[in-house]
């Protein structure tokens, strides 16, 4: 049994967001992170590990530093990891970034009792998309906004956390979950795992790994292959701290209306 | 030399400092105001391998190097002292002698519970009569047949109430002097022993400091580490390790109190200004930055000559010595920068004057690093 997780580096969002004159994010002068949701996407994957011994194999598509993310999650416990790297896969929107990362998984390998597990959605883009793509370009079953993962053989009860409420539906492996916060706790990379890392496998898909994959076409990845054009990105303008009226009285009412009136608001 | 950080360092530097901001510094203010030991932190830290850090993994170790181990009991005194001498303690004084004095059979027998975390380790030197000078032993240990018997008592001892394996020195000869002196590996279910009295301290409150006592302990004959005699020299080693420690304790109590002194000086504002715009506080910082940045050097230095099997306790007594003495200073200096404010527990600055104060006393006080650089010196 495998599990692949897909991993996503992104600027760390709680600084300065930094941006390029044509409108996109200017990543290299921003620290990086991983991507939360898929550190709960790691997380679920160990646990699994934990209870059947499955396999945990990492993948992320981005440039070759993107490497010390993926060592970092081998040193949370995964046992090998790929990076999927090259000029040509370069300025891929979702659509295109999700047909590349389906090649690599194929390239893996997706058996019966396999699962891929992703994020929800990661904080630079906040899309959602690449995990339910994914799983169409695959033909694999997908359950999303995954809060509660429980297997039992080949089967999957999974509880999905929803706007207005929950969800629990089964699915037979082999299938794509997306993951969210809820749903567990990222362990720590333990001081074991940091000194192993580096000498667990570790791969790069380049162009050339993948280019006869059905779904590479220079047509559908990269920049040329995207359909996604960026118009503009910027750091919203941070919000004043607001005004705080005290009291239940008739008199703090008839100023927080008055004020509302003024502002034309009722 | 290469101060460069290899990548697993710098990666585990990283863990250490998220697994402090995280699960260490939100519990600091309590063990302090409480004196309560944080058995859950250790519990979580020797699931992550930080009970172990620098020990083959043969052993049940993590693996890592000496510096690693260095940068964790610092990253951990940024933000709380006492979670980083339990740290220390339990690593440099009772893992290490066992680790590299001890037989294979005690290495198999000690080091997996404690290098996993799941028991505590301790170090019984210090007597009431035998503080600096350690050779004055007065707990003595006499063979009959299978097993020793120890008398007497050990004072100051950190992590005493909490710890499950002690390396304890004892008179086996009391005519040969230092040379009389040698070192067990006592439990502390072992008939005879007990602890005493938990002492109430300036700092580090939240660490267990208690006497041992020793009254008809029976200790088996398998439990000698090292041999019959060599004591005093088990326990100067041990000394020459757990400076490092200490001295990283103290590193990073210094780094703490300039981070908190920043962060409250760019907020805090008089006279129409904010305290960090005082050339004053730039002054200071810039001063306090310097001493500790220096003390960093020194203390890697002195960790990664250990690492190397170079002899290195020269360079843990400088660096116990200098970091100690900063960290007093810096975070005495912390103090006075956020005034009245600072003098309150509702800063951590305070918290970590207190916690510093120790780290010039145990493990060698600084008179005793002075004496220790002196002599490597050759001036008597």
């Amino acid at each position: 049994m495998k599990i692949i997780v897909c991993v996503k580096q992104v600027p760390d969002t709680s600084g300065k967001v930094a941006v390029n004159p044509d409108g996109t994010l200017n990543r290299a002068s921003m620290a990086t992170i991983t991507n939360p949701d898929d550190l709960n996407a790691v997380e679920a994957a160990l646990t699994l590990k934990e209870q059947t011994g499955a396999e945990v194999i990492v993948i992320s598509m981005g440039p070759p530093p993107a490497e010390g993310m993926l060592r970092e999650v081998i040193a949370r416990g995964a046992d090998r990891a790929v990076l999927v790297s090259g000029r040509e896969f370069g300025g891929s929107d979702t659509y295109a970034t999700s047909q590349i990362l389906a090649a690599a998984i194929n390239k893996i390998g997706v058996e019966k009792d396999d699962i891929v597990m992703c994020g929800r959605q990661a904080i630079d883009g906040d899309t959602a998309q690449v995990g339910p793509q994914i799983a169409e370009k695959l033909g694999l079953p997908q359950v999303s906004y995954a809060a509660e993962i429980k297997k039992d053989g080949d089967t999957l009860t999974i509880k999905r956390m929803l706007e207005d409420g929950y969800m629990t539906i089964k699915v037979k492996t082999p299938c794509l979950i997306t993951c969210i916060k809820e749903l567990n706790a990222p362990r720590y990379m333990s001081v074991g795992g940091v000194f192993e890392c580096y000498s667990k496998p570790y791969e790069i898909f380049d162009y050339n790994t993948l280019k006869d994959d059905p779904l590479i076409d220079p047509t559908t990845i990269g920049l040329k292959g995207s359909p996604t054009n960026i118009f503009k990105s910027f750091t919203p303008p941070q919000k004043g701290v607001g005004m705080m009226l005290e009291g239940a009285d008739k008199a703090t009412c008839e100023k927080l209306a008055g004020i509302l009136a003024a502002k034309h608001l009722i | 030399m290469d101060f460069h950080l290899t990548k697993e360092q710098e990666m585990v530097r990283k863990m250490y400092r998220e697994f402090a901001e995280t699960e260490v510094k939100p519990l600091a203010e309590e063990l302090d105001e409480e004196e309560r030991f944080p058995m859950e932190t250790v519990e979580k830290m020797g699931k992550l391998g930080m009970m172990g850090i620098y020990f083959p993994k043969q052993y049940g170790g993590a693996g890592g190097d000496v510096l690693s181990y260095a940068m964790c009991v610092e990253e951990l005194a940024k933000v709380c002292g006492t979670t980083a001498v339990i740290v220390s303690a339990h690593t440099s004084l009772c893992c290490a002698p066992i680790f590299e004095h001890g037989t294979e059979e005690q290495k198999m027998k000690y080091l997996p519970d404690l290098l996993s975390g799941k028991k505590i380790g301790a170090f019984g030197l210090t007597e009431p009569n035998a503080g600096t000078d350690a050779s004055g032993q007065q707990t003595t240990a006499v063979l009959e047949g299978d097993h020793y018997v120890l008398n007497g008592s050990k004072c100051f001892i950190t992590n005493g109430t909490v710890a499950s394996t002690f390396v304890v020195f004892a008179m086996t000869d009391k005519s040969l002097g230092n040379h009389g002196i040698s070192a067990f590996i006592v439990e502390k279910d072992f008939p005879g022993f007990s602890v005493g009295k938990h002492e109430k301290k300036m700092g580090i409150r939240g660490s267990s400091t208690c006497d041992l006592i020793f009254e008809d302990c029976i200790v088996p004959k398998e439990n000698l580490l090292g041999k019959e005699g060599q004591g005093f020299k088990i326990a100067m080693m041990t000394l020459d390790g757990g400076r490092i420690g200490i001295a990283a304790q103290a590193l990073g109590l210094g780094e703490g109190a300039i981070d908190e002194a920043i962060k409250y000086t760019k907020e805090r504002v008089q006279f129409k200004k904010r305290l960090s715009q005082f050339q004053n506080t730039q002054f200071q910082l810039a001063d306090m930055h310097t001493r500790m940045q220096a003390a960093q050097y020194l203390v890697y230095a002195a960790a990664m000559k250990k690492q190397n099997h170079e002899p290195y306790s020269m360079d843990a007594a400088m660096a116990k010595l200098f970091a100690a003495e900063s960290a007093s200073d810096v975070t005495r200096r912390a103090v006075q920068l956020f005034g009245g404010y600072g003098y309150t527990r509702e800063y951590p600055v305070e918290r970590m004057m207190r916690d510093a104060k120790i780290t010039e006393i145990y493990e060698g006080t600084s008179e005793v690093q002075r004496m220790v650089i002196s002599s490597h010196l050759g001036v008597k």
